[in-house]
């Protein structure tokens, strides 16, 4: 494992104008992913985890303004004319997105969408593409690969369109995988397998991956790093296991006691977030989490906290009550 | 991310809903047409059916604003007496469709079940014939006249409001209002003329304006073909058929009336268009 | 498949019935007329009596309805007394020249709409989309016998490129014979394409909002591939609507079309059918006409199941 960062994030932000006035999705976010690490990202709906992603490949909106600097193996993605990037994309950048059923093109085959990829950064002929094809599929443990290539998204169970998902992505040997909430849309005990296959295809290629998901449980023992997510910013950065063992920020102490415990009594109830996040469009002067946080004080109301160092370097939060160390349950 | 896509196209929508200048320009037009029709006689004009044989296919004169036509009759005159009549039967037909089409909508609609199934089975049939044969089969039979023309047209109408109406009732019908005049025993005629009419009066309202743009198009065609409006009475449609003959020599007897049909069928279309994408959003943008 | 295909078959059939009964009906409103129509000068009271008896036209309604439908079942649809010609001879020499007609016209309709749709539909809100959306929009209100004589005063008076009427069979003179349908074919162009364009372009940018489309983008596909395969097989379900849809109206401005350019066509055969007050032609022509409509709208019924492979398989 080198040092060397193939997915820097610097200061990226992104606005976009809407009739109720700018709504900031992200808000200066720095971030680093390492060449075969994994980084996961974590929040609510909305607090801007998809926007990011979206900003990562250069394919916002058409509306959306974006600034910052995003560095991915070396090269300034925004500075980058259309045609390079779209070389990038597919071949050393690749997705997954969170629905299968409408991620994949209905109407055309499996074996069409899976080739078109090949024979595009490839330039592989058409009986290559098939047989790398019926490699991939195997290699997502769907059986019987030879005849998914001429059946279409719908004849296939979920969890298997998601696999295809996956098989695609990989198809090109990419340097870093995108997986956007890659299970939310799937049956709970199709999830983990979803999961698992993920972490092991990352291991097995060498591959960076950011993994993104609302569910803090998602990312422990399959990530290396966490960065937590609130409102368009990142709010606690930590190794994983740092992270669960000594969190400091009020949310992440939150998101984490919300994950429903296989060993607590029966009908305990959920202890959910009162409150929601705040409105984009109307950014808050203090801490954005302060009208939900329960330990919330007069300067959290009025400043914003800047991001600053745990104990080491790795470890940044962004509060100015953070929880005191000490193991929280259900680390 | 669901919700950002949707602030982005809420900005498109708000665009579209601005009235804009063009349409106003359309109700001007259209507007204006209406007060010339039907002030047609109080107008200083010449008679649109005296003929001078002296003067035929005569250019603008100051007896002649727009000169006169192959059999020496007042353009203008002309162009203001067809106005009437292509207007009066642009819409007096779809109001026929209107009131049978919209009524038999909305009971389709409301009272669903065998009585549905029915009305739109015959509406199907009606609409398995192209419409401008079925017009003409019935003109041949029936004879020519304003009337049967605009009866006609009106029955071919029919279906077309009938589905406007229907897919009107069927989403307001299973709204909460509907449900509470139920729950406080309301009658079925008072919920029907109560509740649901004054809803599924907007889009057909903006139905019926292009069903006029529409009705004003076949109209001409007929006319054109001299299988319209019978002589002496002459619309838009029957000028231009008669100006075809004198398109070498004086084009304008043709144009003249062209454009008078061509700017009434566009001020309808985008009033109705703009009624329609206000009233019916999700449609708005056809 | 097969049991797709028999149920629509069998909707299909009391549509034919219920057509057949309806053109009948139009044309036993005045019966008396038929045979004053057909003694013309010579009617006398006692004649006219003589020939409605002959005809059978004193019998009940529903026995003469049965006894032509008898007729027609066996492919007898009547003769006209004007020409002597039977029905199906007269509709059999006219039909070529209309199918060319519209097929011309559809052609030259889809051809115009469709890449405009889709460089609207990637370039949507810029200035070329909403030039072209405009101008779709004009050419809706541009009635079809309207573009008729802008193009026949423009090509044929003032620059004197085209004839304005005129016909000759394609097997004689295959050079003449489009010559000659250039005008009619782009006037009813004319009013098609802004009916394609518009729907089609508003399926495709529909469509270019979903997620398989942004997936395209960043697998890293070329623009034309998304467009032309992932953006526009979906909605090419929409341009097969639309074009069925536009059957009706197309057999409606052939007619214009037809009478307007002198070709003799099938349009112009009802319309002469009817200065003529020949109404056996007319009778036996819309009936035709009508059925031929409906047999249209389930093939179009058809094509829907072989591009969406979801409907295919029973799937919404």
């Amino acid at each position: 494992m080198n040092d060397v960062a193939l997915l820097t994030l610097e200061g990226v932000s992104v606005d976009l104008p809407t009739p109720r006035g700018n709504l900031r999705a992200v808000d200066g976010v720095d971030l680093t992913v390492g060449a075969g690490r994994t980084l996961g990202i974590v929040g609510e709906s909305g607090c801007g985890k998809t926007m990011l992603s979206r900003a990562i490949l250069q394919l916002l909106p058409k509306k959306a303004k974006h600034s910052g600097s995003v560095m991915f193996d070396g090269q300034d993605l925004l500075q980058l004319p259309p045609e390079r990037l779209r070389k990038l994309r597919g071949r050393s950048l690749a997705v997954v997105f969170q629905d299968p059923m409408t991620s994949l093109n209905p109407v055309l085959t499996i074996g069409t969408q899976l080739i078109e990829t090949l024979r595009e950064h490839l330039e592989l002929d058409l009986a290559a593409a098939e047989m790398r094809s019926v490699e991939l599929l195997a290699a997502v443990s769907i059986p019987a690969p030879e005849q998914r290539l001429k059946q279409y998204p719908h004849q296939l169970s979920g969890g298997m369109r998601q696999r295809v998902a996956i098989a695609i992505a990989l198809s090109c040997e990419p340097k870093l995988l995108i997986a956007d909430e890659p299970t939310t849309a799937l049956d709970v005990t199709i999830q983990a397998q979803i999961l698992d296959l993920l972490v092991r295809e990352q291991r097995r290629r060498h591959m960076a991956m950011i993994l993104i998901t609302h569910d803090l449980g998602v990312v422990a023992g399959r990530t290396d790093e966490v960065a937590v997510m609130y409102a368009g910013r990142v709010v606690e950065r930590a190794p994983t296991p740092v992270l669960f063992k000594k969190m400091r920020m009020p949310y992440t102490e939150a998101l984490l006691a919300a994950i429903p415990k296989i060993d607590a009594a029966p009908h305990t109830p959920l202890p959910a977030i009162s409150g929601r996040p705040p409105d984009p469009t109307r950014p808050l002067r203090g801490c954005s989490f302060s009208p939900r946080c329960r330990y919330a004080a007069r300067r959290c109301h009025q400043e914003k906290p800047a991001l600053v160092e745990a104990e080491s370097r790795e470890h940044l939060y962004a509060c100015f009550h953070p929880i005191e160390t000490g193991a929280v349950a259900g680390a | 991310m669901a919700t950002l896509e949707l602030t982005i196209t809420e900005i498109e929508q708000m665009q579209a809903r601005r009235l804009g200048p063009l349409c106003w320009m359309a109700v001007g037009w259209m507007t204006f047409m209406f007060a010339v029709a039907m002030f047609a006689d109080v107008l200083p004009l010449p008679s649109p059916t005296d003929m001078d044989m002296l003067e035929r296919r005569a250019p603008t004169s100051l007896q002649h604003w727009l000169g006169t036509d192959g059999l020496g009759r007042d353009e203008l005159a002309r162009l203001i007496f067809g106005a009437r009549v292509s207007l009066v039967v642009g819409l007096c037909a779809p109001v026929i469709g209107l009131t049978f089409g919209g009524a038999l909508g909305m009971l389709a609609g409301y009272f669903r079940g065998r009585f549905e199934t029915l009305v739109v089975g015959s509406m199907d049939v009606l609409l398995a014939f192209p419409p401008l044969i079925l017009a003409l089969a019935v003109i041949a039979y029936l004879g020519q006249s304003l009337v049967n023309l605009t009866c006609i047209l009106g029955v071919l109408g029919i279906p077309a409001f009938m589905r406007v109406a229907r897919a009107s009732t069927l989403t307001l019908a299973r709204r909460e209002f509907v449900i509470a005049a139920q729950a406080l025993g309301a009658t079925h005629a008072r919920i029907l003329l109560r509740e649901l009419l004054p809803n599924v009066m907007l889009p057909l309202l903006a139905f019926f304006l292009l069903s006029v743009a529409v009705t004003i198009v076949v109209e001409g065609a007929l006319s054109f073909l001299g299988l319209g409006v019978p002589p002496p009475a002459s619309s838009w449609g029957s000028m231009i058929g008669e100006g075809r003959e004198s398109l070498e020599v004086a084009p304008r007897l043709a144009f003249m009336p062209a454009i008078a049909m061509f700017l009434t069928v566009l001020s309808f279309n985008l009033v109705g268009d703009t009624l329609r994408a206000l009233t019916d959003p999700r449609q708005g943008a056809l | 498949m097969p049991g797709f295909v028999a149920r629509r078959l069998l909707y299909l059939l009391p549509v034919l019935v219920a057509v057949s009964m309806l053109t009948f009906l139009v044309a036993s409103l005045l019966p008396g007329d038929l045979a004053y129509v057909i003694l013309g000068d010579q009617a006398t009271p006692e004649k006219v009596e003589a020939l409605r008896h002959d005809m059978g036209l004193d019998q009940p309604v529903w026995w003469r309805y049965f006894g032509w439908l008898g007729h027609v079942l066996q492919g007898d649809f009547g003769r006209s007394f004007r020409t002597g010609q039977t029905v199906l001879q007269a509709v059999a020499e006219r039909l070529p020249v209309s199918f060319e007609l519209m097929i011309l016209a559809e052609v030259v309709g889809l051809a115009t709409g469709v890449p405009l749709a889709i460089v609207c539909a990637a370039r949507s809100g810029g200035a070329f989309d909403r030039l072209m959306t405009g101008t779709a929009f004009g050419m809706l209100s541009l009635p079809t016998f309207l573009s008729a004589i802008l193009l026949i005063y423009l090509f044929a008076v003032e620059l004197r490129w085209l004839p304005a009427t005129g016909y000759v069979p394609f097997a004689e003179d295959p050079v003449g014979n489009l010559r000659f349908f250039v005008l009619p074919a782009l006037t009813l162009a004319l009013a098609e394409w802004p009916g394609i364009m518009r729907v089609l372009r508003s399926d495709m940018i529909a469509t270019l909002q979903e997620d398989y489309i942004a997936l395209a983008k960043a697998k890293g596909l070329k623009a034309s591939r998304i467009l032309f395969v992932h953006a526009l097989k979906p909605s090419s379900l929409t341009l097969v609507t639309i074009a069925g849809i536009n059957i009706g109206r197309l057999i409606g401005g052939a007619l214009i079309v037809e009478t307007i350019f002198a070709l003799p066509g099938i349009g112009r055969l009802l319309v002469g059918a009817i200065y003529t007050r020949d109404l056996i032609i007319l009778q036996g022509v819309v009936l035709l006409v009508a059925a031929g409509f409906v047999v249209m709208n389930f093939i179009v019924d058809l094509l829907y199941a072989v591009l969406d492979p979801r409907i295919r398989h029973g799937h919404a």
